[in-house]
């Protein structure tokens, strides 16, 4: 390709998601875009805008409005030579096709020993904060990394989409990835116009500090951002660490930020009960528990359904709650 | 197959009677009937999008072209019934006796939107596609064990029928033969996918036939053949003769919801022309000389007083309790929520 190197364009999140399928599409003949309202009108949060009026009907199709219908046949594609990236509108509606991705896609390797697998990839909107109706806030990414042969990715800016999305759809195995609705718009920052991959897997210390590690994925990474600023004018140094995947889990980066500050604040917007962050503890127990100098501290959502708009912010954790915890752990 | 299942209609485009054995059940009483509720939820769903362009209400779902629908299957239930609507079937509630300033709550993000009225079995609007038909088919079934005449109908878009859980709530309606209406408004898109690029099959009528149930085609801007074909299925289902299919074919004029852009995907210029269900009946009162200005004008101002008491009571209403966040997941409160709740409330220094 004769696009120079190293040029850079300014990008919101979901405009790094576009910027990633625009390049599979146009490289990769087997890759095809599903879902509800996909072509025409490019995603109801424009994020395959434009692709269907350069790629065709053929490439980018909208599919009928039926979840289990898009994910069960896409096993099929995918095991029989194509790369089906499916979006479902909003997490909250992936539901009906649970069972498609619980009982196969999530097992067609292991069930056939390597013979046949789903190299699909399943993007959905997540997450409260703006204000969206009904059931279309859930943050329930925990079903799903207790899904054994799924990978979860969840990135929480527009350069991390970018280079994950592309990576998820190299990616031999069916991953979800899942993008914060909040973090869709919340801001630019310069990302590569060519091609390039992020490791799945890996996490990524997003600020370093020696008092605190913050664990945060997809939107919560901007609260734990704030509240570490503000526990700075504090005198604590807080370091952000963005798992950028949920499954697998980056072990050695957690256990290496634990074991320098021997304190831990996990946030995130899911529930308590069965959110991730429970796993975190007790990986965290496993490879750190004689570093640590405080109880682990969580900041989540309560364990209540994510409620209607006027209550929402009630509901999210917020850089106060997360300040809280901070100073209650260093307090200890 | 649209042959076998062609478009019903009592009254024409133009306001002209095509199906003469009704002429004589069209009388002023029922037209002024349709008449009123139509334009009141009409002016509750023009109302409800200015409030939301001026950010007083969240992401709203506008029903504009589909009141004949809604208010003619609403008004041929009794009070015993049950309806289970979707997030754009709040005329068919309203038209059924929901309360409006609960209507207005509902899209202001607040719970309370979702309570019924007392009294009457409404379900809260189903907002995930498809899924209120099985709960609809569930309590018709009920009503049938328990002896009772009353029905259930589940109101969804085109788009539903695409979904598992409508074919399966097709199957279980037949095979217990409960006594549901199963009520379709296609109003020819789901968001920005047309029916044709939805389903391959040429009606949703049609899709009856493979779960041996008796189902109709009707024009759904046609208030009185919407009103006639659910009173018959009602009756159908009293007596016990089990389900029916209805398929109103209808328009959407508008957005899908305030937050979508139509342009996008259609001409709106031409969606406009699609025959306004409450024109074609202002016609054909006119020509029966059942339209008397005064009496209609009177009708008009007493709606838009309605709508801006409702709005001033939605907006006076005590702010959301955040006590509410928690208090209704369980009858009990677990002790963890307890205690999140607790903690919670003592670190905003509640
Ligand atoms: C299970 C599920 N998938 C996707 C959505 C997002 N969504 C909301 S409305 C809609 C289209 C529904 O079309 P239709 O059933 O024809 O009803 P209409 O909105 O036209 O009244 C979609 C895809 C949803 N609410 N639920």
């Amino acid at each position: 390709m004769a696009t120079p190197i190293n040029q850079q364009t300014d990008m919101t999140l979901i405009q790094a998601v576009t910027d990633a399928l625009r390049i599979k599409l146009a490289t990769d003949d087997t890759t095809l875009v599903l879902g509800e309202d996909v072509g025409k009108n490019g995603g109801v949060f424009r994020a395959t805008d434009g692709l269907q009026a350069e790629f065709g009907e053929d490439r980018v199709i909208d599919t009928p409005l039926s979840e289990a219908g898009i994910v069960g046949t896409s096993v099929g594609l995918a095991v029989n030579g194509f790369k089906p990236i499916v979006e479902i509108q909003f997490l909250g509606f992936i539901y009906p096709a649970y069972e498609q991705i619980m009982t196969h896609v999530s097992r067609i390797r292991m069930r056939t020993m390597g013979r046949y697998s789903v190299p699909m990839v399943i993007r959905a909107p997540y997450g409260a904060g703006i204000r969206a109706p009904e059931i279309h806030s859930d943050s329930t990414e925990s079903l799903f990394t207790s899904m054994p042969g799924l990978k979860v990715v969840c990135p929480a800016t527009p350069y991390d989409a970018k280079g994950l999305l592309l990576a998820a759809i190299d990616d031999p195995d069916p991953v979800l990835f899942l993008e914060s609705m909040r973090s869709y718009r919340a801001f630019k920052e310069p990302v590569p116009n060519e091609a390039y991959t992020i490791e799945i897997g890996k996490a990524h210390i997003v600020s370093e500090g020696a008092d605190v590690t913050l664990i945060a994925w997809g939107g919560m990474v901007q609260v734990a951002q704030k509240a570490a600023a503000q526990a700075e004018k504090q005198g604590l140094s807080c370091e952000v660490l963005d798992l950028r995947t949920l499954y697998p889990l980056d072990q050695e980066t957690i256990a290496a930020s634990v074991q320098k500050t021997g304190r831990v604040v996990i946030i995130h917007e899911a529930h308590a009960m069965g959110g991730l962050g429970t796993d975190l503890i007790a990986l965290i127990n496993d490879t750190s528990f004689l570093y640590l100098r405080a109880p682990i501290a969580r900041v989540t959502g309560f364990d209540v359904p994510v409620p209607l708009f006027a209550l929402e912010d009630h509901y999210i954790p917020t850089p106060a709650r997360v300040l809280e915890a901070i100073t209650r752990t260093v307090d200890f | 197959m649209e042959s076998q299942f062609p478009i019903q209609r009592i009254i024409d485009d133009a306001g002209q009677i095509v199906d003469e054995t009704k002429r004589d059940a069209l009388t002023k009483e029922l037209a002024l009937q349709l008449f009123t509720h139509m334009n009141r939820i009409r002016t509750f769903d023009r109302k409800a999008i200015n409030l939301q362009r001026q950010g007083r209400l969240g992401t709203y779902a506008p029903f504009e072209g589909q009141e004949a629908a809604q208010v003619g299957s609403a008004l041929a239930l009794n009070d015993t019934d049950w309806i289970f609507p979707t997030y754009r079937d709040h005329g068919a509630t309203l038209t059924f006796g929901a309360d409006m300033v609960r209507t207005l709550l509902y899209w202001n993000g607040r719970v309370e939107g979702c309570v019924p009225t007392d009294d009457l079995h409404i379900f809260p609007p189903a907002v995930p596609i498809a899924t209120q038909i099985p709960h609809a088919v569930g309590a018709a079934w009920a009503e049938k064990r328990k002896g009772t005449t009353a029905v259930s109908v589940a109101y969804f878009g085109d788009g539903a029928t695409s979904e598992g859980d409508f074919h399966e709530g097709m199957n279980f309606a037949s095979v217990f033969q409960a006594p549901v209406i199963l009520f379709n408004q296609n109003n020819g898109y789901a968001i920005s996918v047309p029916i044709q690029k939805q389903m391959h099959s040429e009606t949703i009528a049609q899709k009856a036939l493979a779960y041996g149930m008796p189902s109709v085609r009707i024009d759904g801007n046609d208030a009185f053949a919407v009103y006639f074909t659910m009173q018959e299925a009602v009756a159908r289902a009293r007596n016990g003769q089990g389900p029916t299919l209805i398929e109103a074919v209808t328009w959407r004029f508008g957005a899908h919801t305030t937050a979508d852009d139509p342009s996008k995907y259609r001409d709106q210029e031409r969606s406009r022309d699609r025959v306004d269900p409450l024109t074609r009946l202002e016609q054909f009162m006119r020509e029966q000389g059942f339209y008397d200005d005064t009496e209609i004008d009177a009708i008009r101002a007493r709606h838009q007083m309605e709508v801006e008491e409702a709005v001033k009571a939605m907006e006076a209403f005590k702010p959301p309790a955040i006590d509410d966040l928690f208090d209704h997941t369980y009858a009990t409160l677990p002790a963890d929520v307890a205690r999140q709740k607790a903690d919670y409330l003592t670190a905003r220094g509640n």
